[in-house]
């Protein structure tokens, strides 16, 4: 066992261990329904805005995307505007396909040698696959949970729902969206822990939050299909913390708290994190600059005063060897 | 030993290292993958800090006494001044992605040589000292602290990285070790830590005008040399102009191209093109002895000793009053045109924006830069029909084209050059498409570690590359590696000899001269390299 | 020769046992990728690998010297540049052979005349070492000629061709 996984795989027993008996034994409802996710909202907000701010007050000195494609040059030339994008449009296209499709991870390609000296090209597409799985799974399983904090639920919640839950297997319907997060938040976990590759440079920290994560997938998973909470009592208590009217109603189960709890976990330590990758992406500065820097000049704001080497310093060395050669000269000797 | 039994002696015998994380693995220097130290006078030339002598294998590297402090205060300033550093720093996941696309840990074998790694190397640093999660969790959070083995590691592996951006094309958030390695390298300078064969090319470029260090007159005897030996193969005798006031295009090419074969070629490649549209179009075009080198050391310096060598060029274009640049063949010298040359030394208002004379071609591209490339340059004068080729004269060679990383990556110039060789030769086969354009090998040589004793660091770190040119070799006889850059042609002839030694290398305008067919010119029966000429072999021995 | 007949029969499983062994002589993290990543040309290392094979035939056979050193070459190549390895380790994967066959089939080499068959095989497997030897020193010598000529090759033989250097432009005036 490798410590690294081993500490974030307590951290997150604990953290259970911690909402389910200061519920069921202490009776810290209170605490862990309203004013831990109060406070992780809090930090949440102000540590990702602060995070945010952070990256931001440093300046962009000079402008230097990754160019992906051809550049664009003479006219006849085919310029691939998405990869090598010249203007501030084609960064937008860029820079959607690379956020909500995860364009680099599926450039991951590799060739392989058929019989002979025949190659033939395949993807290497299961890690893009199972984070654009996990990424979307983990997108629409908040969007779904917005049902809680809104009455009356919007048409367009309700329809999504129902799309989630296609496939009416048992009852209440199996959601696509939550069995899908398991299974990709699982094979993420499994990679970097069977990979020797991948688990050489893995740390704690990338551990925790993948055991987080299965954390609350389980506990409301657990809730939906096997424990069958108090829907209505979860929709009071979360009704009134967006109201800003908080109680606590009777006959919600102890694993409410503890997915709560774990999501609230979640929450503060995000900004913290290498989840901060949500914001950071955006500002990547090899992706989100127009590679047009030879036909617009990219201001640096602290570009620096330098000594430099002038001609007339160079002549001066070099004035008679210059003449004896032939060479033309500014100053004769 | 008498009372082992052989059985037992087998068993003893466990090639497998113990496997412990890397920060636990203490970094090994070893001869062959580093370069060596910076001479004291190197250093000096250009007032950088701690010019002294020392040896990365001795244990006492000399180090000032606060270097810890200058280290932590160097990285506080450059997160302050990169956005590009800064974001790097945080927002990794380890997906590892771009874990197998690093050359040198492909070649090398060694897994600090992982992109990830290399980053973490210094991250980890980056947590200890200015994260709040390092400070508290520590070791749990990546976090190591700052110590005098941590230095040699970061220096041992940022000087086995070359800075290819490999590695960003594959990354989901474009974070680009090469980024990271030049902070690494800057603060490196802080300490006196620089490397020979970075340090003495910038101090020479600084002085003479390139890296080689090559006087003014030197400079022009080679050039005259060039002339003889062009007019001995062609019968035409060239004149090149030197530091010529009101010229219509001041050239800048990498010295290399100049001193050192088969780079001389490809310079008497354009020798012969400079000749050929003055002799047809009137077109005025000069070399500088000044502003004689095109590649930039300064880039793997420190952002500030780029610029100042960098000024160069746009001085020397002043002051001859030209219209603008045209630029020569070489890698890194075009990302720092392309990316860093306008902001760093701009704007060029005494310049015009760059129009092709003979074609009428405005170079868009290039308007603020006012620097154009010359494989665009002869593209746009072939497409326009303006040069007399006969391609014929390179059919003993079967091509293949190095896409240079940082033309690659830094630029995104890959049809023009292939336009261009497609023109001036029959045979031209490309390597596999995850080996060329954006997901190109590196030569594993750049970035100022093209030394001879890091000779182990080169060959394997080339591998990838030499391997692609093998398969194409295998399949379809390739016997030439053509490419873009002065560091290519310099590093990739002995990287051919060492791993495929039935392929040469050579520049691209140094093709097209062979392939030009020049007013007045004797009946050619040899090339540049006084090779017979494909159906001349009889005619050449007369 | 009994002992011939069983290691033909498993031939695919000590080749395997034998990669696995050579391999990882790399640290553990990159020989798993050695092992894993199938595609020749982002693992050129590992694709080397595929002459065990032949080589294990040689053994079997009449050892030909030229095949021999012609397999050896691709694999010895790439070991003789890279320094994470000693010069042991670059070449002790042959003797690892051994270490393979003689787990393999402990219990065959309870019969004396298997045994003496695999001590017949094992001088064959020290000859093979010894050829990896002179194929590794071949490839080190390249190494450091190609060092010392290339200062030579890249600038000096241009200047000599110029008539820069003082001792082609005593012989007359060459330019």
């Amino acid at each position: 066992m490798n410590e690294k996984y081993l500490y974030s795989l307590i951290a997150v027993i604990a953290l259970f261990l911690l909402a389910y008996a200061g519920v069921e034994a202490a009776g810290l409802q209170y605490l862990f329904g309203i004013i831990i996710p109060y406070l992780a909202i809090i930090t949440f907000v102000v540590g990702f805005a602060m995070r945010i701010m952070d990256w931001a007050s440093s300046p962009v000195p000079f402008r230097i995307p990754t160019t992906c494609g051809q550049q664009k040059s003479l006219p006849w030339i085919k310029h691939n505007k998405i990869d090598n994008p010249f203007t501030g449009g084609a960064v937008v296209i860029r820079m959607i396909l690379e956020i909500l499709f995860f364009r680099s991870l599926f450039r991951n390609t590799k060739c392989k040698m058929n019989e002979g000296p025949r190659i033939s090209y395949v993807w290497e597409k299961w890690l893009w696959l199972f984070s654009l799985a996990f990424h979307y799974a983990f997108l629409t399983t908040l969007i779904r949970h917005l049902r809680f904090f809104l009455e009356p639920v919007p048409f367009l919640l309700q329809i999504l729902e129902k799309v989630d839950g296609f496939l009416q297997i048992g009852l209440p319907g199996v959601l696509i969206s939550g069995v899908v997060l398991l299974a990709a938040v699982i094979f993420l976990l499994l990679r970097r822990i069977l990979i020797p590759q991948i688990r050489y440079f893995s740390l704690a920290a990338d551990f925790f939050p993948l055991f987080l994560i299965i954390g609350i997938a389980v506990s409301g998973i657990m809730m939906r299909y096997f424990t069958k909470v108090n829907i209505v009592g979860v929709k009071e208590l979360t009704m009134g913390l967006v109201t800003f009217h908080p109680h606590i109603p009777e006959g919600i189960g102890a694993i409410f708290y503890v997915h709560v709890f774990f999501v609230s976990v979640l929450l503060a330590y995000f900004p913290f994190s290498k989840l901060m990758h949500m914001g950071g992406v955006f500002l990547s500065p090899t992706r989100n600059l127009p590679t047009n820097t030879r036909a617009y000049r990219h201001i640096n704001p602290w570009n620096p005063e330098v000594k430099i080497h002038t001609y007339q310093a160079y002549e001066d060395d070099f004035r008679e060897k210059m003449i004896e050669a032939g060479l033309p000269v500014e100053k004769e000797l | 030993m008498a009372n082992l039994k052989p059985d037992e002696l087998i068993a003893r015998i466990d090639y497998t290292p113990p496997s412990t994380g890397w920060m636990d693995t203490p970094t090994v220097i070893r001869a062959g993958m580093f370069c060596y130290a910076a001479k004291p006078p190197s250093v000096e030339t250009l007032g950088l800090p701690y010019a002294r002598e020392w040896n990365p294998l001795d244990d006492d590297w000399k180090l000032p006494a606060n270097w810890k402090e200058i280290v932590l205060e160097g990285l506080r300033d450059r997160l302050e001044r990169f956005r590009s550093f800064k974001v790097f720093m945080d927002i990794c996941v380890r997906c590892g992605a771009c874990a197998d696309k690093c050359h040198f840990f492909i070649g090398t074998g060694d897994p600090k040589n992982m992109p990830v790694v290399r980053a973490e190397l210094l991250r980890s640093v980056y947590r200890n000292d200015f994260t709040k999660a390092g400070k508290i969790l520590g070791k749990l959070a990546g976090a190591r602290e700052l110590t005098l083995d941590v230095l040699k590691e970061w220096w041992y592996y940022f000087f086995q990285c070359t800075e290819c951006r490999r590695c960003s094309v594959f990354c989901p958030y474009g974070i680009d070790t090469a980024e990271i390695t030049m902070m690494a390298r800057e603060i490196f300078n802080l300490l006196g830590l620089n490397i020979d064969w970075i340090a003495t090319p910038v101090s020479n470029c600084y002085k003479t005008g390139n890296h080689m260090g090559i006087q003014p007159h030197a400079f022009k005897d080679m050039m005259d040399f060039f002339v003889d030996e062009i007019e001995e193969v062609t019968g035409v005798r060239v004149e090149p102009q030197f530091n010529k006031k009101g010229a219509d295009i001041l050239f800048i090419t990498p010295s290399g191209d100049v001193f050192g074969d088969p780079g001389t070629f490809t310079a008497m490649g354009y020798m012969i093109l400079h000749h050929y549209l003055k002799v047809n179009y009137g077109l005025s075009i000069t070399w500088s002895t000044y502003a004689s080198e095109g590649g930039n050391f300064g880039f793997f310096t420190s952002n500030e000793v780029m610029k100042r060598l960098n000024a160069k060029m746009y001085a020397e274009a002043k002051r001859l009053g030209v219209k603008w640049i045209l630029g020569g063949e070489c890698g890194h010298m075009w990302r720092v045109i392309n990316q860093y040359m306008a902001t760093m030394n701009g704007p060029a208002d005494f310049l015009e924006e760059p129009v092709n004379p003979i074609t009428g071609t405005k170079f868009e591209n290039a308007k603020v830069t006012k620097m154009v490339h010359i494989a665009e340059f002869t593209a746009d004068l072939i497409k326009h029909g303006k040069l007399n080729l006969d391609p014929k004269r390179n059919d003993h060679l079967k091509v293949t084209f190095h896409d240079s990383c940082n033309t690659s990556r830094g630029m995104g110039m890959f049809d023009e050059p292939r336009y261009v060789i497609k023109n001036v030769c029959n045979n031209f086969y490309d390597m596999p498409i995850n080996c060329i354009r954006e997901q190109t090998f590196c030569c594993g040589s750049g970035s100022g570690l093209n030394a001879s004793e890091d000779m182990e660091l080169r060959l394997s770190g080339g591998l990838p590359r030499a391997n692609a040119v093998k398969y194409v070799h295998e399949k379809h006889g390739v016997n030439m590696l053509a490419c873009v850059c002065a560091i290519d042609r310099a590093v990739l002839p002995p990287l051919m000899q060492y791993w495929v030694p039935e392929v040469d290398v050579t520049g691209l305008h140094e093709m097209v001269a062979n392939a030009l067919i020049i007013p007045g010119e004797k009946k050619k029966t040899v090339n540049l390299r006084g090779e017979d000429l494909p159906g001349m072999e009889d005619e050449a021995d007369e | 020769m009994r002992l011939d007949n069983l290691l033909k029969r498993n031939k695919d499983a000590i080749v395997k046992k034998w990669l696995s062994l050579a391999i990882d002589a790399y640290p553990a993290d990159t020989s798993k990728f050695i092992k894993s990543q199938k595609d020749p040309f982002a693992n050129p290392v590992g694709n080397t690998f595929s002459n065990l094979g032949p080589l294990f035939d040689e053994l079997l056979n009449e050892m030909d010297y030229k095949s021999i050193t012609s397999y050896l070459y691709p694999i010895i190549r790439v070991r003789a540049v890279q320094p994470i390895l000693s010069s042991s380790q670059s070449i002790g994967f042959i003797l690892s052979l051994k270490k393979v066959i003689r787990e393999s089939f402990k219990k065959e080499f309870s019969d004396n005349d298997i045994l003496k068959e695999l001590l017949v095989f094992e001088l064959k497997i020290d000859e093979l070492a010894l050829i990896a030897f002179d194929v590794y020193m071949k490839c080190r010598e390249q190494v450091y000629e190609i060092k010392a000529n290339e200062e030579r090759n890249r600038t000096f033989r241009a200047f000599e061709r110029a008539g820069l250097l003082a001792e082609t432009s005593a012989d007359g005036p060459s330019l």
